[in-house]
């Protein structure tokens, strides 16, 4: 399928004994958001690892827009249209919220190395950022710093970020982590929206979001894909209720 | 925003004392004052060049002595060739000459040292942490021992400059004219290192001392940032060595040994990490200590030393951070 | 070029290797499992030396002031770690090269004010002053080769300690996972400060080894800190094995380096470029070795922890 955003193809990853990703095959086409759910330890932060080139797989080979990026650096693949959040917060944590977010519209921008003008007064920059801010709601805290958000606030200035990048993909590990009911319900709204914007790859725990948001869903299990369908296939597959949903 | 805070009021301060200390000197007749505070400037300038590398990207370079040094060789080369009127090099016809002009010894010690710090840069920020403290030590300590085993240029003994290098028609050799000198080139490099510090690229190199991994995912290459930032912060050390070689008329291996690296580090420190004005604080410290403590102990090291731990220990923004508070952005 | 002139600079390697290996194995052990980058490592050397010095004067046994250099340089290795080191395990690497930074300049000022800056007097003792026939056809210093013994009786010993031992295996727990062995009920600073003084025994055993053939003086330790920061970090830091094969890397390259480089410029070029561009190149050839390492392996030869 060549009009795919984002082909896996074949992908290995070994720690030590340990297969984290193990001849994993996956896709991501447009317009949709696909979904990768599995238990804890699945391998599904390792595989987002590779696409995003934090981590270089073994073998097995990841194309993006029909570029083989398997080689290419974290910012390469970044600057190419992949958009990522982390599991885990990852922020500059001196900065102001709208600094962070002005920083990834300069990424973005490719104006890095400008040495002459304060970033300060760069409005052009100020205002796309702050236009991502109010995007996810953050438009009241910009001036504090991001040390000083909350434990939500952050998950939302995650989003922001990658929102400023104006990704061709999105790929977000567990956006939901941490938010409480109500923000995740709120993020959920949001990332159906996003969808419009660029295909989603969507690591998330949260089954009420996953099941309301997703167009097709993979299962991860020990490295591997068991199991790719609809969110219908999903629920009525006893393989995956076995391995996955079983306690439900 | 014209109101001005504690530590732009402090760094004020600081400029007017520097300039009010060799005037008060020159009128007092006590020219030995006027030289004291020129290598407190000095110093202070190798500061700030380290203090770009180290306070904004916290690239904890132990090897800033290299470029000190090469700027300082870079001068006395040139100078001693000029003198003996020698070719610098002579090869194939083409016939290079030594320099005693002061602009031209600054544009290829800047020129000779942005070299040696990119190739010195490029393999030391592929590592981390501790390593990179190791290896930039290293890469310094093998100039070092380069400068002490090849006898060209004095090896062990160093190397004379008999005149003072030549500025247009000034007068170099007049204690407050070199002074003078000296200070602009700090202004000019405190000006470049303050305008770094607030532009995009500043924003991206003081990101890539907080989280690389998130500069790389907004599509920033950390590597890119800071190999620049090493390099002219490299640059700016090496004019302060060329800057060292005039004021002493001499330079030494002793300018690349790994106590050099040191010292520009506590200037760095005892000034304030990431602070525009810390290593002048920090180097006019030590000039003080070395200077009046040395008159009355020749052991004033361990007074120095004493200070450093302290402040390490307790005083973590050094002197800069308990005068004006915490470093704050934008 | 005589068979016996190679042989007697390679067995100097060994010695100067084995001596570089008493110095890293403290500096890498209390990086891996403490974190700390200590350059006070070299001021460590220094009191041995010097104990070795005044109580060999004192008592005219060599080997009483051997013993005393490692007791005065791991005693003054746990009272810098009590007094100093302990606060700086939470601290960034800057702050840590910093105050060890200011730790050199306290000690060798102390040491240079209690006892002058003139060199002490170590002399090799009687029994080791001869050449010693080895094979029948070759002589070579004993006390060098008593070095050599020692650098192999301290490598042995530590591999017994770190992977026989129960206080080995606390310190292999404490590399790889310090809230795991505080759980345990491991006291750790008490742990800390053990291994801390054993690293500082072992280079103050280096300096005493050392002082007999060099000088006994204030900044002797600098330029061996800086080889064994080359050493550990060529071997890998952290790895007690990883510092062994740098340490021997390192003695055969600079020492080698030192006696051919020269010999095979001379091959080249006229004799006195040949010696001045060969001195100049093999006074670097490790740095430049240890670049070469690092560019194939960012980490050292070893991983650490083995
Ligand atoms: N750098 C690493 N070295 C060794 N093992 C690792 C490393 N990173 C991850 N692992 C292991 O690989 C497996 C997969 O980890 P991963 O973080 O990808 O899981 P996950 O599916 O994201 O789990 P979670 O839902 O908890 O986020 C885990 O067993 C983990 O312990
Ligand atoms: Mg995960």
């Amino acid at each position: 399928m060549s009009d795919c955003i984002l082909q896996i193809k074949n992908l290995c990853k070994k720690f030590g004994e340990l297969k984290a990703t193990d001849g994993l095959n996956l896709d991501l086409r447009p317009g949709e958001i696909h979904a990768v759910i599995g238990p804890n330890g699945a391998g599904k932060s390792t595989l987002i690892k590779q696409i995003c080139g934090e981590l270089a797989p073994d073998s097995g080979s990841i194309e993006f827009l029909s570029h083989d990026i398997t080689a290419l650096d974290v910012a390469a693949r970044a600057k190419l249209g992949l958009g990522r959040t982390f599991q885990i917060s990852s922020l500059l944590l001196e900065y102001s919220a709208l600094r962070n977010v002005m920083l990834a519209v300069q990424g973005f921008r490719g104006a890095s190395y400008q040495m002459f003008t304060p970033m300060a007064w760069d409005s052009s920059l100020r205002e796309v950022a702050m236009q991502a801010l109010t995007e996810v709601g953050l438009q009241q805290r910009g001036d504090v710093s991001a040390a000083q958000l909350s434990h939500g606030e952050r998950r939302q200035l995650e989003i922001a970020l990658v929102l400023a990048l104006q990704p061709k993909a999105f790929i977000l590990d567990e956006p939901m982590a941490g938010m409480g009911a109500e923000g995740s319900k709120k993020l959920t709204e949001f990332l159906d929206q996003l969808r419009h914007r660029a295909p989603i790859l969507l690591v998330e725990h949260d089954m009420d979001a996953v099941f309301s948001l997703a167009d097709r869903i993979s299962v991860l299990v020990y490295g591997k894909i068991i199991f790719t369908g609809s969110v219908a296939d999903v629920r009525n597959n006893a393989q995956v209720r076995a391995a996955y949903l079983g306690e439900e | 925003m014209l109101s001005i805070n504690r530590e732009q009021k402090l760094n004020l301060l600081i400029i007017v004392v520097i300039l009010a200390l060799p005037s008060a000197a020159l009128w007092l007749q006590e020219p030995f004052y006027i030289t004291l505070m020129t290598k407190v400037v000095i110093l202070a300038l190798a500061g700030v060049g380290l203090n770009l590398a180290l306070g904004l990207g916290g690239l904890v370079s132990f090897g800033h002595a290299a470029f000190f040094g090469i700027g300082g060789y870079v001068a006395g080369i040139l100078a001693s060739h000029a003198f003996n009127d020698e070719w610098l090099f002579s090869f194939f016809g083409l016939q290079v000459s030594g320099s005693s002009s002061m602009l031209l010894i600054w544009l290829l010690a800047i020129i000779v040292a942005a070299i040696i710090a990119a190739v010195i840069g490029y393999f030391s920020l592929r590592t981390q942490g501790v390593y990179f403290i190791m290896i930039t030590l290293a890469f310094a300590q093998m100039i070092y021992y380069f400068a002490i085993a090849w006898p060209a240029y004095g090896g062990e003994d160093g190397l004379s400059i008999y005149v003072r290098n030549q500025l247009l028609s000034l007068n170099t050799a007049d204690p407050m004219i070199f002074f003078a000198i000296c200070f602009i080139l700090l202004m000019a490099a405190l000006a470049l290192v303050s305008m770094l510090r607030n532009s995009h690229f500043g924003a991206a190199l003081q990101a890539a001392r907080q989280n690389e991994q998130r500069l790389a995912a907004i599509g920033i290459r950390p590597f890119g940032i800071k190999l620049t930032a090493f390099v002219i912060s490299a640059a700016i050390t090496a004019l302060a060595g060329a800057l060292f070689a005039d004021l002493n008329r001499f330079v030494s291996p002793d300018m690349l040994s790994w106590h050099t690296s040191g010292e520009i580090m506590i200037f760095v420190i005892l000034g304030g990490v990431g602070r525009l004005m810390g290593p002048i604080v920090g180097a006019a410290l030590y000039v003080l200590f070395e200077y009046y403590l040395g008159g009355i102990t020749e052991h004033w090291g361990l007074f120095l030393g004493i200070l450093l731990l302290t402040v390490v220990l307790f005083a973590r923004g050094g002197i800069v951070g308990l005068i004006a508070g915490e470093l704050k952005h934008e | 070029m005589p068979l016996t002139l190679l042989f007697e600079q390679l067995l100097n390697s060994l010695q100067f290797g084995m001596m570089l290996f008493l110095m890293s194995a403290g500096l890498t052990l209390v990086f891996g499992v403490m974190g700390l980058i200590n350059l006070a490592h070299g001021v460590l050397y220094m009191v041995g030396a010097f104990a070795c010095a005044i109580v060999a004067s004192l008592t005219g046994s060599f080997w009483l002031g051997l013993v005393a250099s490692l007791i005065a340089a791991a005693m003054a290795g746990a009272l810098v770690e009590i007094g100093v080191i302990r606060k700086l395990y939470q601290r960034d690497h800057l702050d840590q090269v910093l105050a060890t930074y200011a730790l050199i300049l306290i000690f060798s000022e102390a040491t240079r004010w209690l006892f002058g800056s003139f060199p002490l007097y170590l002399d090799v003792p009687q029994i080791l002053a001869t050449p010693i026939n080895l094979f029948g056809w070759f002589y070579y210093s004993s006390y060098r080769l008593f070095i050599i013994f020692v650098g192999l009786v301290v490598a042995v010993g530590l591999y017994w300690l770190i992977v026989k031992t129960r206080l080995g295996m606390r310190i292999r727990a404490g590399a790889t996972d310090r809230e795991m062995i505080a759980a345990l009920g491991v006291d750790i600073r008490t742990l800390y400060t053990l291994v801390f003084a054993l690293g500082a025994g072992l280079a103050g055993l280096a300096g005493a080894l050392l002082g007999a053939l060099q000088s006994v003086e204030v900044g002797m330790g600098d330029s061996v800190l800086i080889l064994a920061f080359v050493v550990i970090v060529i071997g890998g830091i952290g790895s007690i094995k990883g510092a062994f094969i740098g340490a021997m890397l390192v003695g055969l390259v600079d020492t080698m380096g030192r006696f051919l480089l020269p010999e095979l410029l001379a091959l080249f070029l006229t004799p006195e470029s040949a010696a001045s561009i060969g001195g100049a190149l093999s006074s670097v050839a490790i740095y430049i070795l240890m670049a070469v390492i690092l560019v194939v392996k960012p980490k050292g030869l070893v991983s650490a922890n083995a």
